[in-house]
């Protein structure tokens, strides 16, 4: 894997393959010193076009615990402002020769156009309403991780999916890790055409109780230039997710940050079911793995790694702590 | 009075009337009936006569052995952003012209949305004037329907007219005022010219980038839902028939446009329709590559669905042209995120060929129909149909069916590179132009291998 750009063009194993790696950095972050020398002399670039609290910081600390030298670029405050292209920008940051380039862009494509103009591995933090695959890998790690397994699990994804690049990449993952995937939201924020991903749409919270797992989406006011719903209230009233909706042995995610009473009452998000920490949590060592196999892993990662003896093996080459 | 050649209504640089024997060429006309190997004459750039293969009097003109090579009546391009004034860095007069020249075509109309737009008598006159100096190929001028391309008040038509304007146009934005488009309508009465119409209503195709469908849900690009053409069509139709005017739909890309054209025709209305090859080889399924360069347009590439409709209208009729919407833009206004780019691709260089490779070999449509309509765009604009009929002014395409190219592979006439065709192999290729009795085009491989 020389970029990750979507959860589109990556495969199961390798899906499962980064989760491993993850769960061994778990292993390592409960140490007392949790950062290796496994990138000691590489440099990672984070490019960051949109706001970010989550994604940027545990990207920059995944870095920093793989003992990369980071350089980090926010478009304000930097040329970016003064009107340079993405393209030249891309050059610019290339000539320091770094091993990655992390970016979020507020328009699609845009990583996967940075990973034809540079020879870092480029790592999409997301691309406008395209993907976010890091998300949907620490998703899938959580969900991994309380659930064993996502096989036949049903998982509902409720909110505004038109402008979610976390839904279009969750549904993927989900899908191919095997959990059945239903959409709900009101038909003005359902993208027409999207049931042909594989996965049903439906405009009521009615059934939700069917669901395993319900993954709350952000409303994003900030992308709306228009009035998608009548009002935020009536919005609450259909989909919000509280706790009298959210069964005792239903699990609730949500990609943060949260609007607290709009998609999610405040006590669904502070209740036992609320897997919301653990994600972030997650994020760091989901990084820390992506990091890690891209720039550390062998050229041709061992096909044999899912199983136990392998992942075994493959542990070591984390290395001691720094 | 109607023109017979096309210098009458457009403007081209003056040369050398040509004088060529174009020798056992296997001719094609469907309009004219012509279908047969002949020698083709032309004396004094007209048709002089066809001739039984091999009998034809060379003497003291050029002759080229078309053996194996099939000449067509020239194509007529109804639709090319020539960028000028204001976006020389993209195409002008001689660029634009030239790549015409290589596509095949004897005629282009040049849309208005320049920068600034042409809104008045002056901006005509200095633009046919750049042609008598600069084009290759006849150029026909069209004038903004409103000022400034604004939406708010008509230009001034008639002198608009009087200065040369073929027809009017605010292509690349649609007349959002019902009441505006009403006017410019009662006033073609008054000054003619057809008035053609690029069909979006932007209250539902605003933020959009690609074709609303399952694959901008896919990819997380806003839709422009094809019912956003449609309906303005709808609208324009039921104007057209209310004032009894005249309108051209351009660049139809939806299968429901297609359906309102063709209840249109049947109604009576005075309306005619183009279809661009991109729109009638692509779909919505290219843009996954998130490429805009090829695949960023206006309207946008659409469903397998949509593509069929174009096709099925183009076989009957109710689209009775191809035009390219040759939009030429700079690399720096491509080489970005999707959203973000230009949208637009060139396509004068490549329309025969993409066409004959896409639709033709594999059997969609046959020959005769596509030489049929990618000269069909010269009627809705009054311009004489480019013939092979002997007596008519030389309009010729000679053509290799067999030749495979690979685009972009020698660069291109265009001064722009955005071809949605790029690096694609194509089969057939336009040898030698004949527009206006002069010889706008030679390939230059051909050209030095009969010399």
């Amino acid at each position: 894997m020389k970029n990750l750009l979507g959860i589109e063009e990556i495969d199961r194993a390798e899906i499962e393959a980064i989760l491993d790696r993850a769960d061994s950095f778990a292993e390592v972050g409960r140490r007392d010193i949790k950062k290796v020398p496994t990138l000691r002399g590489r440099t990672v670039v984070t490019l960051f076009y949109e706001a970010s609290t989550r994604t940027s910081s545990s990207f920059e600390l995944a870095a920093k615990r793989l003992s990369a030298d980071l350089v980090s670029v926010k478009a304000s405050g930097s040329s970016v402002d003064k009107g340079e292209s993405l393209k030249d920008t891309v050059a610019t940051l290339s000539a320091y020769d770094p091993a990655a380039i992390v970016i979020r862009h507020p328009y699609a494509g845009a990583a996967q156009m940075v990973a034809g103009w540079t020879g870092a591995a480029v790592v999409n933090a997301g691309d406008g309403k395209h993907e976010h695959p890091s998300q949907a890998l620490l998703d899938v790690y959580t969900l991994r991780r309380r659930l064993g397994s996502l096989e036949g699990r049903r998982i509902w994804i409720v909110g505004d999916v038109l402008h979610s690049r976390v839904a279009r990449s969750n549904l993927i993952a989900f899908r191919r890790m095997g959990a059945e995937v239903t959409l709900c939201g009101p038909p003005t924020l359902i993208p027409r055409g999207i049931e042909e991903l594989g996965c049903a749409v439906t405009h009521s919270l009615d059934r939700v109780e069917e669901a395993d797992v319900v993954y709350a989406l952000r409303m994003q006011l900030e992308r709306m230039d228009d009035k998608f719903v009548p009002s935020l209230r009536e919005y609450a009233a259909a989909f919000q997710i509280d706790t009298r909706r959210l069964g005792p042995r239903q699990l609730l995610m949500h990609p943060g940050p949260v609007n607290r009473g709009v998609e999610i009452s405040g006590e669904a998000i502070d209740s036992p079911q609320s897997l919301i920490g653990e994600q972030v949590a997650a994020g760091l060592v989901v990084r820390m793995a992506i990091l890690y196999e891209l720039l550390a892993g062998r050229p041709e990662r061992p096909t044999a790694i899912a199983d136990g003896a392998a992942a075994e093996a493959g542990t070591p080459t984390i290395g001691q702590p720094a | 009075m109607s023109a017979q050649n096309l210098t009458e209504l457009l403007d081209v640089r003056a040369g050398r009337p040509a004088d060529l024997v174009l020798r056992r060429a296997t001719l094609l006309d469907p309009v004219a009936g012509i279908d047969g190997v002949h020698d083709l004459v032309i004396r004094a750039g007209r048709i002089a006569e066809l001739t039984a293969p091999g009998e034809a009097d060379a003497t003291d003109v050029e002759e080229l052995d078309a053996e194996g090579l099939h000449a067509f009546p020239a194509f007529f391009d109804p639709h090319v952003h020539l960028r000028t004034p204001g976006q020389e860095h993209k195409e002008d007069v001689e660029t634009g012209t030239r790549a015409a020249a290589a596509g095949g075509f004897c005629g282009i109309i040049a849309m208005a949305n320049t920068s600034p737009p042409i809104s008045t008598g002056a901006d005509v006159a200095a633009l046919r004037e750049q042609a008598r100096a600069q084009a290759s190929v006849p150029v026909g001028f069209t004038a903004t329907v409103t000022a400034g391309m604004e939406g708010e008040e008509l230009t001034e038509m008639v002198e608009l007219r009087e200065a040369g304007a073929i027809a009017f146009s605010d292509d690349g934005l649609p007349i959002r005022s019902a009441r505006i488009m009403r006017r410019a309508l009662q006033y073609q009465r008054l000054c003619g010219g057809t008035i053609a119409l690029h069909e979006e209503d932007p209250e539902l195709s605003a933020g959009g980038v690609m074709h609303e469908g399952a694959v901008s849900a896919a990819v997380g690009l806003a839709g422009i839902p094809s019912v956003s053409e449609s309906t303005m069509i709808a609208r324009d139709a039921a104007l057209a028939a209310y004032e009894g005017a005249r309108i051209h739909v351009q660049h139809l890309s939806a299968a429901e446009s297609v359906e309102v054209v063709r209840a249109a025709k049947a109604a009576g209305v005075r309306i005619s329709a183009e279809a661009s090859p991109h729109h009638l080889c692509l779909t919505d399924e290219e843009v996954r590559s998130l490429d805009p360069g090829r695949f960023k347009m206006n309207p946008p590439l659409r469903h397998e669905s949509d593509r069929q409709a174009l096709i099925a209208a183009l076989r009957d009729g109710t689209i009775e042209c191809i035009a390219t919407d040759h939009a030429p833009h700079h690399l720096d206004e491509k080489e970005m995120p999707f959203e973000q780019a230009a949208m637009g691709v060139t396509g004068l260089e490549t329309a025969f060929a993409a066409l004959h490779t896409e639709l033709v070999l594999p059997g969609v449509i046959d020959l005769a129909l596509l030489v049929e309509r990618l000269a069909g765009g010269a009627a809705p604009f009054d311009v004489p149909r480019p013939t092979l009929a002997p007596g008519a002014e030389a309009n010729v395409a000679l053509c290799d069916l067999g030749a495979e190219w690979t685009v972009g592979e020698d660069g291109y006439e265009s001064r722009s590179s955005n071809s949605w065709c790029e690096g694609r192999t194509l089969t057939g290729r336009v040898l030698v132009t004949v527009a206006a009795g002069q010889v706008a085009y030679r390939l230059r491989s051909f050209s030095l291998g009969v010399a």
